[in-house]
């Protein structure tokens, strides 16, 4: 009979919280008025509210009106007319890679499913198991990677002496990863710095990646989000597939759909021929089985809803151009406010950096003493998420800001 | 200018072959990158003229430009791309020869003594050509086979996704309700916490356990939102492997098909212990209990809830009992795949005995559940991993551990099939309704077995006994059939099941059951 004060999971320490969540927890906590949470990257309205997309209301009373709709297992490559526009929004429309059927979609959990279904694939697949990510880079990219069986390694990025990107340093650190290494970039919208390659500068690293045979993992979480462009934040991959090349392409609709909650993304592989793309896929399905079986149907629906009726894609991109924009007027407004206040230093880099996050620049005794006193959460790295800001709020950033700039080394 | 390497090995350089366009033009064209090597052969000692052979190993297009430039852009030898892949090459070029069109390209340079070989050929390769086509998965392919077949007389009896009478799939009319409900609700769409709906998950552990369990009371369950069975399973896989290392999980056999697979894929060693007897299509419980006994010390024991899968035969609550009391005399965990509760028999608490009954004896166990089949939500993955442990204080660490796993898989759940579920069993009404409609399709099940062992008795004139399809429970029956039976029932009968002999009542009609009866009888007596 077994005794309660044995236990076989006795040796089972408790992990600490998710970093990045565990700010919401603390936020949560804090019974001040003035608290601002600037950590997790979820958008909120100028009310500081959750927005679910109008076009995204409208799709789930479609499909929740539609009778013929069931809830049988999708393919394990998920839902096809969800595969077919993921891949048209990214590669775009009239992408050769797509005519030539060149590519391999495969639909999974958002982002981290995209990220870890592709880094699983290659750890079985391929022949070198090394990724070089972005140092800075999300904090879940390391971990993601390393438990699908590939080991880590970084390069230079994020350069703290002009707050933006340490492109010498980037290409140095490429040039010197070995042969057929797998790299991982950030589409747009670099997450946590913000500071993203200037398209020239994308076109440099492709061909350094192109001499040597690396091999490009985008991940794309930010598709018109960041420029409120879905063509133009889609520039960096579209580029690499233009030459002919082979990548990976990891796709997330939680932010430029709102989509958060439902995990919709997509994997998409583009391969050197056809068949190629097909006997990728077939493996592709091995990796998922034993995973998940076959992805969730409700959020792909919602996106195919939304992508193959015009109307509600033409709703989609003006409702998405809002949110970046609403972002983009933060960033001016705060470097506004810090310029009125004379804070010292060159604030500049917040209107440079794009898409929900501010890599500001302050330490993390800058960031305790903001926390303690002006109640405003964010990661101590200095990351702050512009999409929390608003209209009225922005001053006390601002204030604290300037508080923690003059007051705390 | 060109110049070579002084070598005198055969495979000189294997790399990567750069593409250079036309003009020789180093920046742009397509870059495309290769991997092949040289053999090289002096044409004559001292000669600075060599004979180069470029063996492609993904030879599709090889176009010969005016200029030949082929840049070396590192030199390894071929053993240390992969052991395997060394012995392989030469096999493989020889393969290529026969499907492609060219798989050598053979030119003469000029060449210097010494330095880098540099000469630049276009070939269009690809880093994944050695990937081999996958089989189509044993399970879900069978439905892609039977959705190409033109016959009138198909029935496809492979996936276990419940059909009404009529074959057709049966959304449940409390799913809708919830459904309309959530839409006028109008919730967000925020990210939940990595452990998923916390309004799920209770309720989950409480039609589980039971709402008055002591062990909910006393807080001894950790529970986290997994995607549907496959992904609770998996994430309790990886626990196994980070905290239990070398511990083995033991699978009946036979088990449902990717149970294999999630361990493997988990790197979680197996073994199998004995289940169906096929002389009694039935179970092997002498042999079961043997297995499991003979096991090392502290394995997990994978057990099906309730209707097991593929055989559909069951332990009764005696042979529970005694199950209960080797695992616990072996210090072995069970670890429960709850897939059916509620389907198997009709009622909920019934098809949670088996789980009850060894929480009740104070044992720490793993159960994972899942939504498909009780609820009709296979496309919205919803299921939850559930660790019944001895304290309260083991139930939070486990929890938090549970939560890494899942972090870097798919960061947290889906809302929609958690949000469905929390409305149907958090509102009395719903989970009523919710009560009803699945003893409709338990009944239904029950009925075509019945009306299945009717005409197999009836024709089968020779005495072959058939009660198994009755004394089995679930969505399945292994109907005792081999694979080249199965094969005949697909060929000659259009009949759609897995080859290891299982059928899903699920998907059988009253109209279609003698046709049924028919086939198998055929395949059990004419073909071996």
């Amino acid at each position: 009979m077994s005794d309660h004060s044995t236990s076989v999971f006795a040796q089972i320490a408790r992990a600490p919280e998710d970093p990045i969540l565990g700010v919401t927890v603390a936020y949560n906590k804090d019974s001040d008025p003035s608290k601002l949470n600037l950590g997790v990257g979820a958008y909120r309205t100028e009310e500081g509210k959750p927005l679910v997309l109008n076009v995204v209301r409208q799709a789930e009373q479609k499909l929740v009106n539609d009778p013929s709709r069931v809830k049988e297992y999708l393919p394990i490559v998920g839902l096809a007319d969800f595969n077919k526009c993921s891949a048209k929004l990214i590669f775009g429309a009239d992408s050769p890679a797509i005519q030539e059927n060149i590519v391999a979609t495969v639909q999974c959990l958002s982002g981290t499913g995209s990220l870890r279904v592709g880094g699983e694939f290659l750890a079985k697949h391929y022949y070198e198991k090394t990724v070089y990510i972005p140092s800075p880079t999300w904090g879940n990219h390391p971990k993601i990677f390393t438990l699908a069986g590939l080991s880590v390694k970084t390069y230079r990025y994020y350069d703290p002496a002009t707050r933006g990107l340490d492109f010498q340093g980037l290409l140095e650190d490429l040039g010197n990863a070995p042969t057929g290494a797998i790299v991982l970039l950030h589409a747009c919208a670099h997450n946590p710095t913000g500071v993203d390659p200037t398209l020239d500068q994308w076109d440099q690293i492709r061909k350094l990646m192109r001499s040597k045979g690396l091999l490009p993992f985008f991940d794309s979480a930010y598709q018109g989000f960041a420029s409120g462009s879905l063509d133009a934040d889609a520039q960096s991959i579209r580029m690499f597939v233009a030459d002919g090349g082979e990548c990976f392409a990891a796709q997330s609709y939680a932010k430029n759909m709102g989509l958060y909650a439902e995990r919709v993304g997509a994997l998409s592989i583009v391969c050197k021929t056809a068949d190629v793309a097909s006997r990728v896929e077939s493996q592709l399905k091995l990796v998922i089985r034993p995973m998940y079986s076959n992805p969730p149907l409700h959020g792909a629906s919602i996106v195919a809803t939304i992508l193959k009726d015009s109307n509600l894609y033409n709703e989609w991109t003006v409702e998405l151009k809002a949110m970046a924009d609403r972002i983009i007027s933060m960033r001016k407004q705060l470097l506004e406010a810090l310029q009125a206040r004379g804070t010292p230093g060159d604030w500049t880099h917040i209107i440079k950096q794009i898409g929900m996050f501010t890599f500001t620049g302050l330490n993390a005794e800058q960031v305790a003493f903001m926390t303690r006193e002006y109640h405003i959460y964010m990661t101590s790295d200095g990351r702050i998420s512009m999409a929390g800001l608003s209209s009225k709020t922005v001053p006390h950033l601002a204030d604290a800001m300037h508080a923690a700039v003059t007051g705390v080394a | 200018m060109l110049s070579t390497e002084k070598s005198h090995s055969k495979r000189e350089a294997i790399g990567f072959v750069k593409k250079v366009g036309s003009g020789g033009d180093q920046s742009g064209g397509a870059g495309s990158v290769g991997i092949g090597f040289l053999s090289t052969k002096s044409l004559n000692q001292g000669s600075d003229t060599k004979e180069y052979t470029l063996h492609h190993h993904f030879a599709l297009d090889c176009v010969a430009i005016p200029k030949i430039t082929i840049s070396v852009m590192a030199s390894i030898s071929l053993p240390s791309i992969c052991p395997s892949a060394a012995l392989s090459f030469q096999d493989k070029c020889k393969e290529k020869t026969k499907s492609r069109s060219s798989s050598k390209s053979v030119f003469s340079v000029k060449t210097k003594s010494h330095g880098q070989i540099t000469m630049a050929v276009a070939v269009n390769t690809s880093r994944f050509d050695n990937i081999t086509m996958a089989p189509p998965d044993p399970i879900l392919g069978v439905s892609e086979a039977f959705k190409a077949d033109t016959s009138e007389m198909k029935l496809n009896l492979g996936v276990g996704a419940y059909r009404t009478e009529e074959l057709q799939p049966y959304v449940l009319k409390v799913v809708k309700k919830a459904e309309n409900l959530m839409l006028e609700r109008g919730e967000n769409k925020e990210y939940l916490p990595i452990e998923g709906l916390a309004a799920f998950n209770k309720a989950t552990a409480e039609l589980l356990f039971g709402a008055d369990n002591p062990v909910l009371h006393q807080q001894r369950v950790a529970t986290i939102q997994g995607l549907s069975g496959t992904g609770s399973l998996r994430v309790a896989a990886a626990l196994i492997e980070r905290y239990f290392p070398g511990a083995k999980v033991l699978i009946s056999s036979p088990t449902w098909g990717n149970h294999k697979n999630i361990f493997n894929d988990a790197r979680v060693p197996w073994s199998e212990y004995r289940y169906y007897d096929p002389k009694t299509v039935g179970l092997d419980f002498d042999g079961m209990v043997a297995d499991i006994k003979a096991a090392p010390e502290g394995s997990f024991v994978l057990l099906h809830g309730c209707a097991h899968n593929p055989t559909g035969i069951d332990p009764t609550p005696e042979q529970w009992e005694k199950i209960a009391d080797v695992i616990q005399e072996k210090n072995h965990i069970p670890f429960f795949d709850v897939a059916y509760q509620g389907f198997a028999s009709g009622s909920l608490d019934e098809d949670a005995s088996s789980v009850r009954m060894f929480a009740a004896r104070g044992m720490e166990l793993l159960v994972a559940q899942s939504y498909s089949k009780n609820l009709g939500l296979y496309a919205e993955r919803i299921g939850a991993i559930n660790v019944l442990c001895s304290s309260a204080d083991a139930a939070v660490r486990v929890k938090s551990q549970l939560k890494r796993i899942a972090r870097p898989m798919y960061s947290n759940p889906p809302v929609h099939g958690a949000r469905i579920v929390a409305n149907v069993v958090g509102n009395p009404d719903f989970f009523n309704e919710w009560k009803e409609e699945m003893e409709m399709m338990a009944g239904r099940i029950k009925s075509v077995r019945q009306k299945l062992y009717n005409n197999l008795s009836a024709k089968d004139k020779s005495g072959k006994d058939w009660s198994f399809v009755l004394k089995q429970i679930g969505m399945f029956s292994f109907t005792g059939l081999n694979k080249t039976q199965s094969d005949n029932m697909t060929d000659k009968w259009h009949v759609y099941m897995t080859k290891d002999g299982r059928i899903s009542l699920a998907g059988l009609s009253s109209a279609k059951c003698e046709y049924l009866a028919d086939a198998i009888i055929d395949s059990y007596h004419n073909v071996s």
